[in-house]
This record gives structure tokens, sequence and C-alpha cells, in this order.
């Protein structure tokens, strides 16, 4: 990916690679069958930084995420995750957070939490021990036991939430996390979320159809083009949101420059 | 990760756990809402029944009135029905008990294994072509006389809307399950019991009750084949004498069965889904 090769790397970064590269994306296309779903994805974030990616509906979005998290295979170009090129390599970097909730109805929101900790072969016990801070600091503390479908829907998606932060994995792929919502409680899952990502450094590729949100979530944001799916501009978007509000930093000067930047491109 | 530090307000603070539970109607309000209109229905049947046999003297022998049926209920039990209802009973348990275990062992192998599944759905199907009646005597032959292939017809019989309905339920779990718990480091296994299994349970049932309602159908045709008891040898032998009445009783006590049956099953699928009559299915 072009970076030069490090001598002393002070984290060890997977396959000798350059530690920096958080999603790197050189030339990527993916068909499926006559449909070209993309065409020359080329973009890259550093590690812990927050990409997001918006774009009209059907063009190729979430096969650009289902392609970063390596449960599919690009037919041409490149990609890496942290280092990771292969699809298998990838998947085990990556950990997504669904449109949908998708929540297990049959188990309660802590067990909905813990699965990933389950598939790493921990107890029953013991999984819900560490998931369980997380409810009390993710303001769902009381709501343990309860099962999905008596929760509200911004509650299941901060369940969901959780469970992927669960996986302890380094690059979070979240695939329109609030589009399911009603546009209240979106705006306080952004905001919740906003917060949620500060305390944790990961890095973040959202894909999303709306444009406050892929702004306000990301240092940076990818605007694609429909169907066959093209990268149309990168807009640098580290605009400064430390200790302001969602209300405050969607009105601000810089974000609504940067809006408009964006929606001309979406044009 | 880091630890958890900072506690966030919460978005809904006015939903408790205590709010998000639903409200319960009484049981008898809810049995009548359910089961209401089926009664009254079946009583005016029976009414319409009992009165046209009255206007127009249908002899006893031709067609049984519903009080001819009740009468056979009570002054046959002990000689007729009962010594015969328990060997029926047991072909439709043993037999029903093994077309589950057989219907869902063979849609678990079938789904994990595809190309088997390609190799056996396809005779699956076509060996439902097959008439049971005609399967029933070439099973007595090679089974003989006793209980074992009346329990087999009755696994056959059951066995195939359990490996469909189970099968189906198996295959149709959305794929974005299973794609979120591979980014969850979930094993093959590890998605199957814990999403594709429990996600096809409600489907599995549902295949259960229909085998139900089939259980003791193919228990009579097992009896036909060759039975020196059970209610089908009991019909079969009424019907010589033209003992219309005690027939009548063999089939409410045939229903009895498969209605019990059909209870059993949905009982046993509200313990074990509790999720899906709260429209929480996947």
């Amino acid at each position: 990916m072009g970076g030069p090769p490090t001598g002393v790397a002070e984290a060890p970064a997977p396959n000798g690679a350059d530690p920096t590269i958080g999603i790197a994306f050189d030339g990527v296309g993916k068909r499926f069958g006559d449909l070209v779903a993309l065409d020359g994805v080329t973009f890259e974030i550093e590690r812990h930084s927050r990409i997001g990616i918006v774009g009209p509906s059907g063009g190729g979005k979430s096969t650009l995420l289902q392609l970063a998290a390596g449960l599919l295979e690009e037919d041409a170009g490149s990609i890496n995750v942290e280092g990771e090129t292969s699809a298998q390599g990838r998947l085990t970097r990556c950990a997504m957070m669904p449109q949908r909730d998708l929540l297990l109805p049959w188990r309660s929101a802590l067990d909905n939490a813990m699965i990933a900790l389950e598939n790493h072969g921990l107890s029953k016990k013991d999984a819900r021990d560490q998931t369980r801070p997380y409810f009390e600091r993710f303001g769902l503390d009381r709501f343990e036991d309860v099962r999905p479908d008596q929760l509200s829907g911004g509650m299941r998606q901060r369940v969901s939430f959780i469970r992927t932060l669960m996986a302890e994995k380094d690059v979070l792929l979240l695939d329109e996390p609030f589009g399911a919502l009603d546009s209240i409680t979106r705006a306080q899952m952004q905001e919740w979320l906003l917060v949620a990502l500060g305390d944790v450094p990961r890095t973040v590729l959202l894909v999303t159809h709306d444009v406050d949100e892929a702004l306000l979530l990301s240092r940076t944001v990818v605007v694609m083009s429909a169907r066959p799916g093209r990268v149309v501009t990168v807009l640098d978007a580290s605009i400064e949101t430390a200790g302001l509000s969602r209300r405050e930093i969607v009105t601000s000067p810089g974000f609504i420059e940067l809006k408009e930047r964006a929606l001309e491109a979406l044009e | 990760m880091s630890e958890p530090a900072t506690r966030q307000p919460s978005a809904d603070a006015t939903i408790t756990p205590e709010v998000a539970g639903r409200k319960r109607r009484s049981a008898w309000s809810r049995f009548w809402r359910a089961y209401g209109l089926a009664i009254l229905f079946s009583i005016a049947l029976l009414a319409i029944w009992q009165l046209a046999i009255w206007i127009f003297h249908v002899p006893k022998y031709l067609l049984a009135s519903p009080s001819g049926i009740v009468q056979s209920l009570q002054k046959d039990w002990h000689r007729y029905l009962e010594p015969n209802l328990w060997p029926t009973l047991g072909e439709v348990l043993v037999g029903f008990a093994i077309s589950v275990v057989a219907g869902v062992g063979l849609a678990v192998v079938l789904h994990l294994y595809t190309p088997l599944r390609r190799a056996v759905y396809p005779i699956l199907i076509g060996s439902q072509t097959i008439p049971i009646v005609v399967l029933a005597p070439i099973l007595v032959i090679l089974l003989g006389y006793g209980l074992l292939p009346k329990v087999v017809i009755v696994a056959l019989i059951c066995f195939f809307p359990i490996v469909v309905n189970g099968l189906d339920g198996l295959r149709l779990v959305d794929d974005d399950f299973i794609h979120m718990m591979r980014t969850l480091d979930a094993t093959r296994w590890a998605i199957f019991r814990k999403v594709e299994f429990p996600g096809a349970l409600p489907s599995i049932f549902s295949g259960m009750r229909v085998a139900a309602t089939f259980a003791a159908i193919g228990a009579v045709f097992g009896e036909w084949a060759g039975a020196s008891q059970g209610l089908g040898y009991l019909i079969q032998a009424s019907t010589p004498n033209l003992q219309t009445a005690r027939i009548f009783a063999a089939i409410v006590l045939l229903t009895l069965i498969a209605m019990a049956l059909f209870g059993l099953v949905s009982l046993l699928e509200r313990i074990f889904c509790p999720w899906v009559s709260k429209g929480g299915a996947l």
C-alpha cells in the first residue's frame, strides 16, 4: 500500500506490514454475474480513524462492507485491513454491526451481547460477567435479562453495538446502524455513538445513506456513485467535535460547508 | 478493551423492564377468544345431524346419531373401546416419537452436508408419492403381525412433514444472521447451534403439528393391514356387524388422540419457543 517499511515497529504489526494502515482499498472491483457492484474503489484510512461511506441506495455500499469484513472476495484490486489482505484474515480483524439489530429473539439482551465471548470459548458465566459492565455504561442496566422484543429500537441497537464491541476486534464495520430508527431516536443514537466511539479507539468503517450521519461520525467521508459503485470524492471531515453537542456540530458553518460539498458530489 | 468508566445517560429512560412486560388476559377469556366460535359451530353441526336423523328416520345401522355415539361410548367403553384404545395410542406415540427423532435428525444432517441433501431430497419427495395404504400390507409381511409394522407406518407417515419443514426452517434462516455470527468468530457448529437450530425450531414444530394429525391415520392403516387389537381393528371388525355407532365411537377416540397429540406439540412449542407467540421469530 505504498507505506515505507518500518524498521522498528512499536506495535507488533501483522505480517510485518505498515502498522498505520487501518483500511485500504486499492482499485477494488466486485461483480455479481453481469451486475457490476463496485468498480475501481480506492481509499485509505489510518488505524483507529473513522471513515464514512455515503451513496445512493443500491450503490454497492453493503457489498463494500462485506468485502472489508472478508465475507466476500474481491474480483479486482486489493484490500488491506490492518495488514490482512486475504478474506479469511480480514474476517479475524473485523466485527460488524448490521443495519437491522439482528438480536436473537430466544436470548436475553445480555446473552445476545456476549455471544462473541462465547464463540471465543468463555463459559456463559464468565461471558456474562465481562459483558454486564457495558450494559451499565451504555444505559442498559436492569435490561440484561429482558428479551429483545421488549426493548425499544434504540435500546436494541445499543445491545447490538455492545455485541460488536465484545468481539474485541480492532475494526468495527457499521452498516447503516441506525437506518431502521425514527429521526429523533436516530439523532440521539448518533450522539451516543460519537461518545461511545470516543472512549474506545477503533478503526471504524461506517456505511450510510445519511450525509449528516457520515460527517458527524467519521473523519473521512467517501461519496460513492450509484451502480456501478465508484468513488466520486473523498472529503476530509475532521471538524472539531470535542465537547460539542450534536446540534452544535451539525449547525456549525464548517459542517454545513462539508455537507454542501457532499450533497453536490451525490448529485 | 478499555474499562467501562463513564456512564452515559439512557436515550429512553422512560422504558423500564416492568413497563416493557406485556399485559396478560385471563386464561379463560383467551381460551374463549381462541376456541369459542369453533365450539359453538361444532354444537350447531351436531344438532343438525341429530335432528336430520330424527326427522328422516335414518336407520341406526346406516348412520349413527350423535346421541347413539354417546351411548356407544358409555356402553362399549369397557368391553370394546378401552381395550383397543391403548394399543393404538401406544402405536401413535411410539411412531410419532421415532418420526420426530429421525425427521429432525435427517433434516439436520441434510442441512449440514449439502451434497447429501442434493442426493437424498429428491428421493425423499418421490417416496411420498407411494401410497402408505399399499405399503402397509408389505410391512406386515416383512415385520410380522405385532406392534412393529404399525409403529413403522406411523413413523413413515409423520416423518415427511417434519423433515421438509425442518429443512426449510434451517435453510431460511436469514444470511445476515450468519454473516453477523461469522464476524463474531463463530464456528460452523456455533452458527448451527446458536442461530440456525433455534431459528428453525418454530418450523420444526409446525411440521410436528401436521405430523400429529397424520399419526392416528397411520395407526389405522397399519391395523387394517393385519392386527388383532386397536381402534382400526375395532372399526374393521364392527363393519360386517353393522355396529355403526361403535365405529363412530372409535372414530371419535381416534380424533381425540390426534387432537391430544396436536395439543401436546403446541404445548411443547410454547415451552421451547416462548419468543414465537410474541412475534419475535427470525
